[in-house]
């Protein structure tokens, strides 16, 4: 090679190197990005409790260091004889969207964008057609004459769509019948969320922003702990209050008591009799199959 | 054993590098193809860093432009077999070496195609998940872990074919007929499952009616032989004109027999689903609605769709018409098909599905800036490898890149062939 090839060639691999870098400038704005243990973090099902005990200590740090409280993470695991299931009245459900908001503050959703777990629905009296539906109703005071109104959030299935059609078993269904995500192991590609017949998927299309003094310390693994980028997450029956014993949150701030949830497997829980007693109940889009386990009634 | 080492890496080092060896027309080429790479990379860049948020995707349209062009180059891929079928199968001497050709452009639109996933995904730092063994693999259950596996599978059935033949070539032997052959009968049904494995990843879902329809599956087919072969046919052409490979035009012809059919059988498909869709009128056909005609004053997608429906009609017309068979129509004829196809199976496909969404709300889509550099910036990515391929396999078919002449650098070989003239 004599000199003036080899000046030559450094001149064009100089400028080469210098448009890639170029080109890769945004990369130096990168915070948000995960430690080698987050990286490497085995998948849900593979850790063993004393890995898992690090996994929620990692978490908590984390939560400490970005919003300045540190938050109780628990790996809370399905109660043994238990299957869930909500039943919603739709006579008394006024439309006051207070269930969305309640959901939203008690599970550490983005609030910026805002990522809401409930849809509220106003449809005319009459028609079950989700086509007709009014998604951003705003009168001055709810209920509207001649209207009802359909909440909808994850219906938890007992044939989810989105289970089955995860790459990565990022999401399964648990033994009290909760479909549940382990944000950790998430890839991000959004087949669930194209599967899901009721739109019950979100999405952090961007870094969750939520306000430091509206963050809720209680929290568990495969609930309401604060998300990142990237990753997908829905209705989880409020598992850090309902496998604890507490009811979810869109019920207890229901001011019309439109809503109950409870054991289906217990004969005398209330949702049991909601079920063997009223004569109609609905099951969303029940000729797709997916069986949910989330039940509109009427008191009739 | 260390000499076919050795003799293998040389023939790779010097594939590599006569790819930085052309004339100014590639060098332009390459230059510009580069530029809108790095406007690409940069895009990407900024979208690892702030979330698919700088895309114009959400909720409610959940897959966009990334998908719609994934979706359309699988068929560009699977439609190499069109070539293929009629060399070993009827043994058409006319395509024989063009084979090659046809199975290149297969491995670069699997490249794209793996790209286009890589940036959909909101987690690619997680792609290792996906790894059978080490991550999580939801097979079979899952219709995107089968797409892994026919992908990625097809991918490497293609390099081990394209490779071995022209590394025979290279050493002027006489390939195996057995370390090939089955792989291309493999290939064959292999390419056909790539496309169907594609089209039951929509068809698998009971949530989207509009495409969970049996037909899918088969239109991706038809519209994959047309557009692939399409595709082919102008990239013989160029292949002709900057090197002075020897390509006949009845090879060219040929290959429109194929269009021919495919478009045929493409349009009476469309047909077939438009009927079932409006006449019966059931309330499942908004999505249809909304592609077609619009819907509650919503109607982004009705010029595209219009604009391709009309493309593959005028096309299929030309096809049927002596007039194709005129190079200047048949190109005009093969623009029209590229162009149709790639509106009416990327976005025309893809897009709709999630308008109205499940709980009834329309929302529209436009794909964003960054979105369409990163898109562009695949597209170059993906060409640029089909011509370093093309540098690589033309002189390696002509004779001038082998094993007889090592030693002779690039620079003087690239010299002879722009005073080269006649066919190898």
């Amino acid at each position: 090679m004599n000199r003036r090839s080899f000046l030559r060639n450094s001149a064009v691999m100089a400028s080469g190197f210098a448009a890639i870098a170029a080109a890769l400038s945004p990369l130096r704005e990168l915070k948000d990005y995960s430690s080698m243990d987050e990286f490497l973090q085995k998948y849900y099902k593979e850790l063993t409790p004393e890995e898992m005990q690090k996994v929620l200590k990692r978490i908590e740090n984390q939560v400490e260091r970005e919003y300045g409280l540190r938050p109780h993470v628990r790996d809370l695991r399905p109660m043994d004889g238990v299957e869930f299931v909500y039943a919603l009245n739709l006579t008394r459900c006024v439309g006051c969207r207070k269930c969305v908001h309640a959901c939203v503050a008690e599970n550490n959703q983005s609030r910026n964008p805002e990522i809401q777990y409930i849809r509220v629905l106003k449809l005319p009296h009459g028609s079950l057609n989700l086509e007709q539906a009014d998604h951003t109703y705003a009168p001055e005071s709810v209920p509207e004459k001649g209207y009802f109104y359909m909440p909808i959030q994850c219906q938890q299935c007992k044939n989810p769509p989105c289970v089955k059609v995860c790459p990565v078993n990022a999401t399964w269904q648990e033994s009290d019948g909760i479909t549940v995500i382990d944000y950790n192991w998430c890839i991000g590609c959004r087949y669930c969320a194209a599967a899901c017949p009721y739109w019950a998927r979100h999405f952090n299309f961007t870094k969750p922003s939520i306000p430091k003094e509206q963050i809720n310390p209680d929290m568990a693994y495969l609930g309401n702990r604060p998300r990142r980028q990237g990753v997908m997450e829905k209705c989880h029956f409020c598992i850090q209050r309902t496998r604890a014993g507490r009811m979810p949150a869109c019920l207890e701030v229901c001011p019309v008591g439109a809503r109950k949830f409870g054991n289906i497997l217990d004969p005398n829980s209330e949702v049991s009799n909601i079920i063997r007693k009223k004569r109609v109940f609905i099951q969303l889009k029940e000729e797709l199959g997916t069986s949910p386990r989330f039940f509109y009634y009427f008191d009739v | 054993m260390r000499k076919a080492i050795r003799n293998y890496a040389v023939f790779l080092g010097r594939c590599a590098r006569i790819a930085f060896v052309g004339d100014w027309r590639y060098y332009s080429w390459m230059g510009a193809l580069t530029v809108v790479c790095l406007l690409g990379l940069h895009a990407y860049a900024r979208q690892f860093v702030d979330g698919l948020i700088v895309t114009g995707m959400g909720d409610e349209v959940s897959w966009g432009v990334y998908i719609a062009n994934f979706t359309f180059l699988v068929g560009v891929a699977a439609a190499a077999v069109m070539m293929v079928i009629p060399v070993y199968i009827y043994n058409n001497e006319e395509l024989h070496d063009l084979v090659i050709f046809g199975e290149l452009l297969a491995v670069a639109a699997i490249i794209m195609c793996l790209a286009f996933v890589t940036v959909d995904l909101g987690r690619p730092d997680r792609f290792w998940h996906l790894i059978p063994g080490i991550g999580q693999f939801n097979f079979p259950a899952s219709m995107l872990s089968w797409d892994v596996v026919v992908l990625n599978g097809y991918l490497l059935l293609n390099v081990h074919i394209c490779g071995y033949l022209l590394y025979c070539r290279y050493r002027s032997r006489k390939p195996a007929r057995w370390f090939y052959i089955p792989f291309v009968f493999i290939a064959i049904v292999w390419a056909v499952s790539i496309h169907t494995v594609t089209a039951f990843l929509y068809v698998g879902l009971g949530g989207r009616p509009f495409w969970n329809s049996s037909i899918v599956g088969p239109r991706f087919l038809a519209s994959a032989f047309t557009a692939g072969p399409a595709l082919i046919i102008l990239a013989l052409q160029i292949i002709r004109r900057v090197t002075h490979y020897h390509i006949t035009d009845r090879a060219l012809l040929t290959l429109r027999g194929i269009i021919q059919v495919s478009m045929l059988i493409n349009v009476f498909l469309l047909i077939n689903e438009l009927f079932k869709e409006f006449y019966s009128g059931n309330l499942h056909i908004a999505s249809s609605k909304y592609l077609f005609l619009g819907l509650d004053g919503h109607h982004a997608l009705v010029p595209w769709i219009w604009t391709a429906i009309t493309f593959n009609l005028i096309a299929m017309f030309l096809l049927i018409l002596p007039v194709s068979r005129s190079l200047k129509w048949l190109n005009f004829t093969c623009v029209l098909c590229i162009i149709g196809i790639w509106i009416e199976k990327g976005m025309g496909l893809v897009i709709p599905g999630f308008i109205p969404t499940p709980l009834g709300e329309i929302v529209e889509y436009t794909p964003s800036l960054n979105e369409t550099l990163i898109s562009f910036g695949i597209w170059s990515f993906g060409l640029l490898c089909y011509t370093v391929f093309l540098r690589m396999s033309v002189p390696i078919l002509q004779g001038r890149l082998n094993q007889a002449n090592e030693g002779v650098p690039a620079t003087v070989a690239a010299a002879r062939e722009i005073t080269s003239t006649s066919p190898a």
